[in-house]
């Protein structure tokens, strides 16, 4: 190129491209540089919104330090931080399936909610009728059934009719979350719509704790999940389905089979979880039952690239943010909604840095000739 | 009649990492004339005229339009000076109509009104004899609408330079016959315009000029009338080629795949393959050629049992009578339903029964070739799923034109894809990795693909590595009929022919090839038979070694069936 | 009055909200951008909006500039919003629905901070009857119709106008049904998106301040705004992408969530408290048939816009 023809023409100052690879610990690095950098923005708006901070600054450090003592300082705060930890890392497993497929589910509230009430309409009309493992069981089917349905539904009009199924899994919710008030309108006579901590449907205690079982089977469930995207032929065709249907034809591999399987499967481990909520928690039900971790976990998968066993620490660091969020407002005596804001924050930064590990920028003159050759061979 | 100079290119280069695509080329277009520029594939026509409308810029070289030297860096730059291009694949909204794509981006004084737009379009349409209504929705067009449509779109913004890439490759026989009428209309008005193709008969129709360029050089122009097809060949495909691919005489080919009476219709309700009726033998490579996009990759999917066809046949046919059995591919279930319905004999007619044998005894006696098939295998594959195709044990290959969007999954590694064909194999449940894990480090190895290792993404490999894996995969699957879509498009000359020995090496194994090809030399050199189509039907099939690139070339352009079975 | 009038004008009035919010998010649709931001962004109108009243709203300038500077307010808050989201998604191309959601959090999370800190009785009382103008201390129902009200009207009809008139609206059409095509013809994408998305949290931002100041006015009412925030996205289904059409839409939502309070007083009609919240379930039974029947149906016009939540990289191909 001379420089005779090209006079003053300006190259764009950056310029992008899709990087081909990046080392994995490379990425880690940028991610969690983001995190750091999220912290440092979340005590500037600490700074401006804690009046206590604004009146001595060096109270910025118990901002920092609320974030583990939130989680971490007791062992019945860590007990409470695992158990939540579980219910959201439970719900965004669930989610994984239909990720990996492309199929984009955001009513996992509504179908863990479905779950919940699944769980608690047995408890409410068999509770104490049946010995109480039978109960149990059935409630768990109950609930496994009203998770599956919920997500099948639009599973099935995806499948035959290619219905939008992000905003049909989006109205879902609110069917979901209108349906349990209309419950709790019918069995709650008094007027007041609290339905009062039923003694029936109770998960059995195991070692000594509340939460442990829930712990481990959430566990296992992620393990479990790992090795059925990974190890089966079912995992398989959904990563084939998810990256190319066309392909998935080409080798006959009925796409509409799959996405309807795929979506049972996501929706009994909602109602998986929404039994772990109903039964193991709460014995009993609200509208916010679910309390918006069904679109919390959304983000959990997605930072995790969803892949299930990753999930237990982005699963861990959202948990740990909200908790540690919540100290901060119990210790500096702020607003309750802080939490949300903070947690917003962060993801902010976690969501954008993922720019980075994507992309390449390739600022003006540095070796902006090879890689436009090299893409030109493309 | 005094020329007027309308655009020039002066030395123009263009390199592609080691690859030239475009060496020191000058051309001349006048106002008022029709250039064409002549080339095979791949020989940088594209490239070169890519380099006028913006999509690249030229790493050495100048352009002129109207005298002046002008840099254009992109389309935006190409329409200020009044450079406009068609490409082959259509840039247009489905939703919008006709008009609202044409006026898309068109900065202009004055109110936006939809209707003004409408009697715009239709006074352009009617000044160079289009057929169009400006209202008409893209998705309820034909291609031959949408061409228009791009071609009304590039005139509505004031372009008098017109550059089509290969406009006929898409069009009906009766559609080409319109264009050209339009294109000499504008001509007539005093546009220039550079049209790409590679078909002299439509050179020889409509162009005042022929640029003929040859592996990214610019070879001659010549006046049109002043040559003729043979000249014009010589020229553009340089001496003879000698391809030297080695093609042996079949041996004993036999029926392997009936295709009879096939009729396709598309989604949108077009008749994309008409009557189609052929034998693919196995042992031998048959050919198809044709204009692009005249109904190979659907028969191609018909076969594969991914198209619901509206009638016709398909039989595979494989010979087995007095064969030794291999039960490679079956259950032992499947093998005593077989033995129980008389599949196999003893070698002295008596049909076998392996009742109260177990499956390690009935195994020996398979493997000591004391077992025979009775009958010949007859398998009507119409309606019939890739999945229930393998399920008969009938082993089709078929390696796709859209390598990354059908044949391979791009961002898994070679393993994983080699899985697609054989992951349902092995035990209930699980994925067996080993298998594919051989299978992929023996095509590597045999294939001389280069990758890191086999978890690479294929996306990541270069294009002829990617075919490799591809051909490799529907090969180690030990096929009965293979077809390939232009598998060697886009690759170098070292990796066509290592794709070409793999076809020759299964047409010796006795396999059905059928090669889907755009070269009519390769074609010529590599087949033994070729079938040509047209608009989705069969003009015509002929023996590959007498028959001449003339013929075929007339053939892809014959528009009338074939009525017997020929050949 | 008669009661099925005080019944139609409520549920105007309630629907206004919607009204804003789904045609902002229509905007941000056909650029192809999904926005589940924005019961966030709402949220954050409202408290953007009160913010400033909260300032003002004892100052004692005239009513108008109150009025405006209440209104500008609650655009800067949610256009801010909206910048942050077109950021994320279209400059740094995070999926949109992760950012979305993260922006719902932040947002609404905020709003509640800054709701607690402010006195109900300079941001709301006072200004309150300004933003009723011209009807405002009237007796009847028309009382509850106010500036606001009859902006959202406005707007709706305007960005239907935008949107399928001019050629601003057709570039933006073209930029969320295939980037890459208004690309060639020289669009700038980018552009096209923040500036949807932004002009379009601009006007969802309203919803929310109209919604506080105006159709509730009341100190909590900041709590059940997320809610509609969520319904406005519904609505955008409902409406099959058309502004207009949300003014009819909205009012159905309008008149499906209130008339479990008024169905009561109707003579001839009882209701059980278990039908209250069938009847608020039904919006999003109805947007879910709108949903099923259009894709049944498959006309082209009435589909979600093609590249709907896909973001836009020049170089893939």
């Amino acid at each position: 190129m001379t420089a005779k023809h090209t006079p003053a023409v300006k190259e764009p100052l950056v310029h992008l491209s899709k990087r081909s690879s990046i080392h994995p610990l490379h990425a880690w690095a940028i991610r969690l540089i983001a995190v750091v950098l999220g912290l440092a923005v979340c005590g500037l708006v600490a700074f401006l919104l804690i009046e206590k901070i604004q009146e001595k600054p060096e109270k910025i450090w118990d901002f920092y330090n609320a974030f583990i003592k939130g989680s971490f300082s007791t062992p019945r705060k860590i007990w409470k931080f695992l158990k939540s930890l579980s219910i959201l890392l439970g719900i965004a497993l669930a989610l994984t399936p239909a990720f990996r497929m492309r199929f984009w589910n955001i009513g996992a509230e509504g179908q863990t909610l479905m779950g919940v009430l699944g769980a608690i309409a047995v408890d409410f009309y068999l509770g104490g009728k049946m010995p109480e493992w039978l109960l149990l069981i059935l409630m768990l089917l109950a609930a496994l059934f009203c998770g599956a349905l919920w997500a099948v539904i639009p599973a099935l009009f995806k499948a035959k009719w290619n219905t939008n199924e992000t905003l049909f899994t989006l109205m879902m919710n609110y069917i979901a979350t209108f349906l349990v008030a209309f419950f709790l309108e019918v069995w709650v006579t008094n007027g007041s719509g609290a339905l009062p901590k039923m003694k029936t449907g109770k998960l059995p205690v195991v070692g000594g704790n509340d939460y442990l079982l829930i712990i481990l089977v959430v566990l296992f469930l992620a393990i479990a999940l790992f090795i059925y995207l990974n190890y089966t032929k079912h995992g398989y065709e959904i990563s084939v389905v998810g990256e190319s249907e066309r392909t998935a034809r080409y080798v006959g591999i009925s796409v509409r089979k799959v996405i309807i399987r795929t979506m049972i499967l996501s929706g009994l481990l909602c109602g998986l979880t929404g039994y772990l909520i109903g039964a193991g928690l709460d014995q009993s039900i609200t509208t916010n039952s679910v309390g918006g971790q069904g679109f919390t976990a959304i983000m959990v998968s997605w930072l995790a690239k969803f892949n299930p066993l990753m999930m237990i620490f982005t699963a861990a660091l959202i948990q740990m943010l909200s908790q540690g969020a919540a100290q901060i407002s119990q210790d500096l005596n702020v607003s309750g909604a802080l939490p949300s804001v903070i947690t917003g924050i962060i993801l902010f930064f976690i969501i954008g840095c993922e720019f980075f590990i994507n992309y390449e920028l390739h600022f003006r003159g540095h070796g902006q000739r090879g890689k436009a050759e090299k893409e030109g061979v493309k | 009649m005094e020329k007027q100079l309308a655009l020039q290119m002066k030395g123009i280069t263009k390199r592609f990492g080691g690859i030239v695509a475009n060496n020191q080329v000058d051309l001349d277009v006048y106002r008022g004339e029709i250039l064409a520029i002549l080339g095979e594939n791949g020989c940088g026509k594209t490239t070169l005229m890519n380099m006028i409308s913006g999509i690249y810029f030229p790493d050495e070289g100048k352009i002129f339009v109207d005298g002046q030297e002008v840099v254009i860096r992109s389309p935006k730059d190409a329409f200020a000076h009044g450079i406009g291009m068609i490409h082959q694949h259509f840039k247009l909204v489905d939703l919008f109509t006709a008009a609202e794509n044409i006026v898309l981006g068109v900065k202009e004084e004055g109110r936006y009104d939809l209707k003004d737009v409408n009697a715009r379009v239709t006074e352009i349409a009617e000044k160079y004899g289009f057929h169009i209504d400006p209202k008409k929705k893209i998705y309820d067009m034909s291609v031959s609408e949408k061409q228009t449509v791009e071609i009304i779109k590039v005139l509505y913004r004031g372009a008098d330079i017109l550059i089509l890439d290969e406009p006929t490759a898409v069009l009906t026989p009766q559609e080409i016959v319109r264009l050209f009428d339009v294109l000499r209309r504008m001509k007539e008005d005093g546009k220039a315009i550079i049209i790409i193709t590679h078909k002299l008969n439509e050179v020889m129709e409509v162009s005042d000029r022929v640029a003929i360029l040859r592996r990214g050089e610019h070879i001659a122009t010549v006046e049109t009338k002043d040559t003729n097809e043979a000249q014009l060949t010589e020229m553009m495909v340089g001496k003879k080629v000698d391809l030297n691919i080695d093609r042996y005489d079949p041996e004993n080919a036999v029926p392997r795949l009936i295709v009879k009476d096939l009729n396709l219709y598309d989604q949108e309700g077009i008749h994309v393959l008409k009557d189609i009726s052929f034998t693919a033998n196995g042992g031998e490579i048959l050919g198809i050629a044709g204009i692009a996009g005249s109904g190979q990759r659907e028969l191609l999917e018909s076969i594969s049992g991914l198209q619901p066809l509206r009638s016709g046949e398909i039989t595979f046919y494989n010979p087995k009578k007095n064969k030794p059995v291999s039960f490679y591919h079956k259950t032992m279930k499947r093998v005593r339903e077989l033995a129980a319905q008389g599949a196999f004999h003893d070698g002295q007619g008596k049909p076998v029964s392996f009742d109260g044998m177990s499956n390690k005894a009935v195994w020996k006696w398979v493997q000591s070739q004391g077992v025979l098939f009775n009958e010949d295998e007859v398998v009507n594959l119409r309606d019939k799923n890739p999945m229930q195709i393998r399920a008969l044990g009938i082993h089709l290959s078929f390696v796709p034109e859209d390598r990354l969007g059908m044949g391979l999954v791009g961002s898994m590694g070679i393993r994983d894809n080699m899985m697609l064909r054989s992951y349902r194999k092995g035990p209930a449940g699980f994925l067996d990795r080993k298998k594919p894990q051989a299978t992929a480090e023996k095509i590597i190895q045999a294939l001389e693909v280069s990758a890191p290792n086999t978890n690479t993404p294929v996306s990541r490999l270069s294009g002829g590595n990617v075919q490799k894996v591809l051909v490799g995969r529907e090969i180690a699957y030990v096929p009965k009929v293979l077809m390939a879509a232009y598998p060697v498009r886009g690759l170098d000359i070292n990796s066509s022919y290592t794709i070409y020995n793999l076809l020759n090496a299964q047409k010796e194994r006795g396999v059905a090839v059928i090669f889907v090809g755009e070269d009519l030399d390769v074609l010529l050199a590599l087949c033994d038979r070729i079938m040509v189509i047209n608009s989705g039907t069969v003009t015509g099939i002929v023996d590959a070694r007498t028959a001449t690139k003339e013929q075929l070339g007339l053939l892809m352009t014959k528009t009338e069936p074939l009525r017997k079975e020929g050949a | 009055m008669n009661i099925w009038l005080n019944f139609l004008i409520d549920s105007l009035a309630f629907g206004a909200t919607f009204i804003y919010g789904s045609t902002g998010e229509i905007l941000t649709e056909k650029a192809g951008h999904l926005n589940l931001g924005i019961p966030g962004i709402m949220c954050m109108g409202g408290a953007g909006g009160c913010l400033m009243l909260n300032l003002i709203g004892k100052s004692g300038l005239p009513p108008v500039l109150i009025v405006v500077l209440g209104i500008l307010s609650a655009l800067v808050f949610s256009m801010l919003m909206g910048l942050i989201y077109s950021f994320l998604t279209v400059t740094l191309r995070a999926n949109q629905n992760v950012t979305g959601l993260a922006l719902t959090t932040f947002g609404v999370g905020l709003m509640k901070v800054i709701m607690s800190k402010l006195t109900a009785t300079v941001y709301l009382v006072g200004p309150k009857q300004y933003y009723r103008w011209p009807f405002a201390g009237r007796q009847d129902s028309l009382q509850c119709l106010g500036v606001l009200f009859f902006l959202a009207i406005i707007i709706a009809i305007a960005a239907g106008w935008v949107l399928f008139r001019t050629k601003v609206g057709l570039h933006l059409r073209a930029v969320g049904e295939n980037p890459a095509t208004a690309d060639a013809v020289g669009i700038n994408v980018n552009r096209y998106k923040y500036l949807a998305t932004c002009v379009g949290s601009g006007i969802a931002g309203l919803g929310g301040f109209y919604y506080i100041i105006d159709y509730m006015a009341s100190q909590e009412a900041y709590l059940s705004l997320e809610a509609f925030g969520w319904l406005s996205i519904a609505l955008v289904i409902f409406a099959l992408w058309r502004p207009p059409v949300t003014i009819i839409g909205s009012t159905v939502f309008g008149f499906l969530f209130s008339c479990s309070s008024f169905i009561t007083i109707i003579p001839g009609v009882t209701v059980t408290m278990a039908m209250k919240p069938v009847l608020k379930m039904l919006p999003y039974v109805v947007t879910v048939l709108v949903l099923i029947i259009s894709s049944i149906r498959n006309k082209r016009e009435n589909q979600p816009p093609s590249s709907l939540g896909l973001s836009y990289f020049r170089e893939d191909r």
